[in-house]
């Protein structure tokens, strides 16, 4: 039986893209507008004709920017296809010519035609100087250039790619050509700029000297002198916060599962306070605490009558604050790890007659060794990309990330400088994500098979488990204490002289008037916090989208280059916020794509900064479903696109909500890429609080993050009933589907493995 | 009122080979195979052997390297899995456990475009097929495995496709059940005449199911033929060994007359059929463990040998006995035979029982 599929006489996909090309060759702005495309000014204001808001179509026609004709000739040659059948040889290569060449020379004409005509001196050398100028692509652009991506992967997949799967194919070219434009060019784009002098010529003397300066490398502290390289701060404090946060995230982990500890539900949920804290927010707790006007070091001063210091700022207050930030996460992947450690191995131990501490020594440690290398390249990537603490607590103790930003906003404007640190903090990182898995190396440490196992994990000796236990107990207290004082503090007039209750700093951020208009935002802090809202709500969703289908790809398709594939799209977990700050910087400030000072850029840097977290998630979730789920869909007649939507998508629904709220959660409290790229329209939360802190002005600082946390925890509430209680309704009777399996639940143990620096 | 009707078509492979990515050695071999339209065809093999690949080919899960793949006579080589009209039971029965049953037999309706009344219709009568009315309410967790399978079954079986795929459809279910619902398969695929090729590593419920049953090795055919012929006439001593068990003695054909080959078999010889491609020299011989009959030490025509051991195994005995040939495993249905461990023994071959292999 097979009902006969109406047959068109073009292909559908092929007509799909070919009109949404023309849509944007002949009807949309082909230049970006300096107002939002989607307030639709844009018809009002002379289009289709004023140059500056008129569709390629119509320029060309008016005889400006006649290189963009042959673009728009190039979209008509799909239809010639008329009446042929996708296996047709022709209808392939067609596409594929049509594809390679149209996105050849609209790339050739978006970085060869520049604000100054061309922008490479042998164009000029060849056709002389050209006297029109060229802006940043606007919408048109963008749907032409995504159509001529596609029409490529169909013709691809006609011609057999990936098992002629246009979806499949289509997903991957996407990916590729995504991650490439807004990865892969930006850091290309920061390294050439690296070598550019002040007066814009191209200099490897000065690059050099630049790069083994003093002030990166010196070594002044170590001989009496007032202080070291920048690099050499950096690196010992990545290292100290990464050794110190994994050994505390294992003593958390061992209390929460080998020592009998009944609470380790509440200790798991403390554990979400620090992923929806603003990083610097820590900092400034410590300010409060052990500042010079500080509670503790006023304390202190009175009782043993000494001067009070400035002692916690520089490496103490840094190391304070960071360990706190950060050992949740090192918990978060120890846990994971630990618990994956079967109990039978442990158990053949005892029974080997090796004693509890043996036991833990020879087997249960070296099983843990992939989670102590996560967390410790986790600790020491965020603290070499934490730039709200340095900010802040650090003193005189200069780190690579606020150097970027001072060599890049300061008075000196270097972007070289903050090109070449940034290049030394990205080499930092990636030879840890390579040292990690060179330490790991090929050596196997799964343990749980999927057989159930019905072992215990024996208890830890009772001298060390004393010793986890005041560990852990004087973390919690601190812990707590921390967050005691940001809540109390935002109550205080003014911290450390006048402490009389308030609810100025409040009134002061969030008052809301009536006035002739209706409601009026009237405090300092909505203007930021809306537009906060705005961006974390449209990257979420994008980063989960593209985060899965990277992950579909990675997990249920074979095709060449996979390695390469998954390598470039996990690469933007190992550089700092800071990196893809500057290189977007650099990189976006001019045509082609010009972006600076918009909201777009933000929402582009969350996406493809948090990209990393989704895929982790769907990678962790799809492997456990089994893949005879898809193929018997993919028999039962369904395409692999409807196998997508129909069966894994509803099956994966967890990982979609951690990939949501994460990527939401990290869109709000993001502050190192952030700062380069937000503007006076586009202002975030966290830039904003920053700005308020350096002005002292931290009750206002401390009332806005209270209000974030209290904003944060509020959505991870809501997100979660929506898509729990929906799950309630169909598997009310059931407890052992694949999906209720999946150990991706917030704040589950795989995916916040990943979050790159605040 | 739907039917579940047949669209029984041919499968044939001419030449196929598959190699998984970079590897050197292919999973299926250069194998060619007709598949009648209406039978019941077994790939049986052991883990290993591309039984599965060769299935999978034939869904589409896997493209073919090289060769050419027809079914019902069109060439499919090229097409995904999507557009073939084949469907496919796998061994997790791979329901989609966030659908009932009901729409899990309903969803390759839905992508083949049939009216939304007549998928309803065709999903009943399909879960009426199986014995399933009634179920459609419920998630594939609530069923046990029997019904599970049968859901499988059912969604497989409505789309009406050429050729149904079982791949190891039993494994997940317990010894009772199994030989229950392999009837019912077989009940079904003659009911409706489905050409149906099933993979299995079971030898027994291969002889039981099948019209055919294609034995596969290292990424070949071993052999091909009627369950029967496998048993009895066993090509080679990979499949005699494989499908029930085997003793293989090394002879010698003396001479061949109009098709009767003179067997030397130590002191013995022996008289059987020949087989196409025996010729006068060195051979091998298999005999079942059941057709070798136990007489008293010295006793004509008998090759002599001791018991090793003795089992009792409740419906027969069975014999480890040495004899100058190595070891041979021997079953005697008649469990008060007078034979014990350490005495000597003739064993006699009726005729029927041994038989000529290839190498």
């Amino acid at each position: 039986m097979s009902v006969t599929k109406r047959t068109p006489s073009l292909h559908p996909t092929l007509v799909l893209w070919a009109t949404v090309g023309l849509v944007g060759y002949c009807l949309l702005p082909w230049y970006g507008l300096r107002d939002n495309f989607f307030t639709f000014s844009w018809l009002l204001d002379g289009w289709p004709l004023k140059g500056s808001v008129a569709p390629a179509l119509f320029l060309v026609l008016q005889g400006e920017k006649l290189w963009l004709a042959p673009i728009g000739i190039l979209l008509l040659v799909p239809f010639f296809l008329w009446g042929r059948k996708k296996t047709d040889p022709l209808f392939g290569s067609l596409l594929i010519a049509v594809g390679v060449v149209g996105l050849a020379w609209f790339l050739l004409q978006g970085f060869g035609i520049g604000l100054r005509g061309f922008s490479w001196e042998w164009l000029k050398a060849i056709f002389g100087d050209l006297k029109i100028r060229q802006f940043g692509m606007g919408w048109g652009a963008v749907l032409v250039g995504t159509a001529l991506l596609f029409l490529l992967t169909l013709g691809l997949a006609a011609r057999g790619a990936v098992g002629g799967d246009e979806f499949v194919v289509g997903s991957i070219g996407f990916v590729i050509a995504t991650v490439g434009l807004f990865i892969f060019m930006p850091i290309l784009q920061m390294l050439a700029s690296a070598l550019v002098t002040q007066d814009g010529d191209y200099s490897l003397s000065v690059f050099f000297q630049k790069l083994f300066s003093d002030r990166l490398w010196g070594i002044g502290c170590l001989t009496g002198g007032p202080r070291c390289g920048v690099a050499w701060n950096s690196l010992f404090l990545a290292v100290l916060v990464g050794v110190i946060t994994t050994l505390l995230g294992l003593v958390f982990a061992l209390m929460v599962t080998r020592t009998g500890f009944r609470y380790g539900a509440v200790l798991r949920a403390l554990t979400v306070l620090p992923i929806i804290t603003p990083p610097f927010v820590i900092g400034l707790a410590i300010i409060l605490l052990f500042g010079l006007s500080g509670f503790f070091t006023q304390a202190f001063a009175e009782l043993f009558g000494v001067q009070p210091t400035r002692w916690v700022y520089g490496l103490p207050g840094l190391l304070i604050a960071q360990t706190l930030a950060f050992t949740p996460i090192a918990f978060l992947v120890m846990i994971g790890v630990v618990e994956g450690v079967s109990p039978s191995m442990e158990e053949a131990a005892q029974t080997l007659r090796a004693n509890r501490w043996q036991t833990f020594v020879t087997v249960s440690l070296p099983l843990m060794r992939p989670g102590l290398a996560n967390a410790f390249l986790l600790g020491f990537i965020e603290s070499m990309a934490d730039f709200g603490n340095p900010l802040v607590l650090g003193g005189n103790f200069d780190v690579l990330s606020t150097e970027i930003f001072f060599a890049i906003v300061g008075a000196q404007y270097d972007q070289a400088q903050a090109a070449i640190l940034a290049l030394v903090l990205l080499f930092f990182t990636l030879g840890a994500f390579y040292a990690q898995r060179f330490w790991l190396g090929k050596k196997s440490y799964t343990t749980v098979s999927g057989k159930g196992d019905a072992g215990v994990h024996p208890h830890l000796p009772p001298a060390f488990r004393n010793t986890v236990y005041g560990v852990a107990g004087f973390w919690t207290i601190f812990t707590l204490i921390i967050y005691v004082t940001i809540f109390y503090a935002s109550f205080v007039k003014l911290w450390g002289v006048d402490f009389t209750l308030t609810v100025d700093h409040y009134v002061k951020a969030f008052a809301v008037s009536w006035n002739e208009f209706g409601l009026h935002w009237r405090g300092s802090a909505w203007s930021s916090f809306w537009t906060t809202m705005e961006i974390a709500l449209i990257s979420a969703p994008l980063t989960a989208g593209i985060g899965l289908i990277t992950a579909y790809l990675l997990v249920r398709q074979d095709f060449a280059g996979k390695q390469a594939f998954e390598f470039g799209t996990m690469l933007s977990f190992a550089i700092p916020g800071t990196v893809i700050g500057v290189s977007y910087v650099i990189a976006f400030n001019v045509p082609p794509i010009e972006l600076t000072g918009t909201g777009i850029i933000l929402v582009l840097s969350f996406i493809f900064r948090n990209m990393p977290v989704g895929v982790r998630a769907g990678v962790a979730s799809m492997s456990q479903i089994d893949r005879s789920l898809d193929e018997s869909s993919l028999t039962l007649g369904a395409n692999s696109w409807q196998t997508f939507r129909k069966v894994i998508l509803p099956l994966l629904r967890p990982a979609i909500l951690a990939a949501l709220v994460y990527s939401f959660v990290r869109a709000m409290t993001a502050i190192s890429a952030v700062i380069f790229l937000v503007s006076a329209q586009y202002d975030m939360s966290t830039s904003y609080i920053v700005g308020r802190v350096e002005n002292n002005e931290y009750g206002i600082a401390i009332a806005y993050s209270a209000v974030l946390i209290a904003v944060m925890l509020a959505v991870i509430g809501i997100m979660q009933l929506i898509v729990g209680s929906r799950d309630i309704g169909r598997r009310r009777e059931d407890g052992n589907l694949s999906q209720s399996r999946t150990n991706v639940d917030l704040p589950g143990r795989g995916q916040p493995a990943l979050t790159g620096g605040g | 009122m739907a039917e579940i009707k047949s669209n029984a078509a041919s499968v044939e492979f001419r030449g196929v080979t598959k190699i998984y990515g970079r590897s050197k050695v292919p999973a299926v071999n250069d194998i060619s195979l007709h598949i009648e339209a209406g039978k019941l065809v077994t790939l049986l093999g052991p883990s290993g052997c591309g039984k599965t690949t060769t299935l999978r080919m034939i869904a589409g899960l896997e493209m073919a390297t090289s060769g050419q793949i027809l079914i019902g006579g069109a060439d499919v080589t090229r097409l995904p899995a999507t557009d073939r009209d084949v469907s496919m039971v796998f061994q997790s029965y791979a329901l989609f456990p966030h659908m009932t049953v009901d729409e899990n037999v309903r969803y390759g309706l839905r992508f083949s475009g049939f009216p939304k009344k007549e998928v309803i219709e065709r999903a009943r009568a399909g879960l009426e097929l199986v014995g399933l009315s009634g179920y459609g309410d419920r998630l594939p967790s609530q069923l046990s495995g029997g019904q599970q399978q049968r859901v499988a079954v059912a969604r497989a079986l409505v789309l009406e496709p050429q050729v149904l795929l079982f791949d190891e459809p039993l494994s997940n279910l317990d010894a009772k059940l199994r030989r229950h619902v392999r009837e019912e398969i077989r009940d079904i695929q003659q009911k409706l005449g489905l050409t149906v090729v099933y993979v299995t590593h079971d030898q027994e419920e291969a002889l039981a199911v099948s019209d055919r049953i294609i034995v596969m090795n290292n990424a070949v055919i071993a052999q091909d033929g009627t369950p029967r012929d496998l048993y009895d006439a066993p090509a080679n001593a990979f499949v005699a060994d494989f499908i029930g068990e085997a003793n293989i003695f090394p002879c010698t054909i003396e001479s061949i007359e109009n098709g009767v080959a003179s067997v030397r078999l130590g002191a013995l010889t022996i008289s059987l059929p020949g087989r196409g491609g025996s010729t006068p020299g060195p051979a091998k011989l298999a005999v079942r463990p059941g057709r070798i009959v136990l007489h008293p030490a010295g006793a004509a025509d008998t090759l002599p040998g001791t018991i090793q051991k003795a089992t009792y195994v409740g419906s027969h005995l069975e014999f480890m006995i040495e004899t100058e040939f190595g070891e041979a495993f021997v079953t005697a249905p008649d469990v008060d035979a007078p034979f014990k461990a350490g005495q000597t023994v003739g064993l006699g071959f009726p005729p029927r029982g041994p038989v000529l292999i290839g190498n």
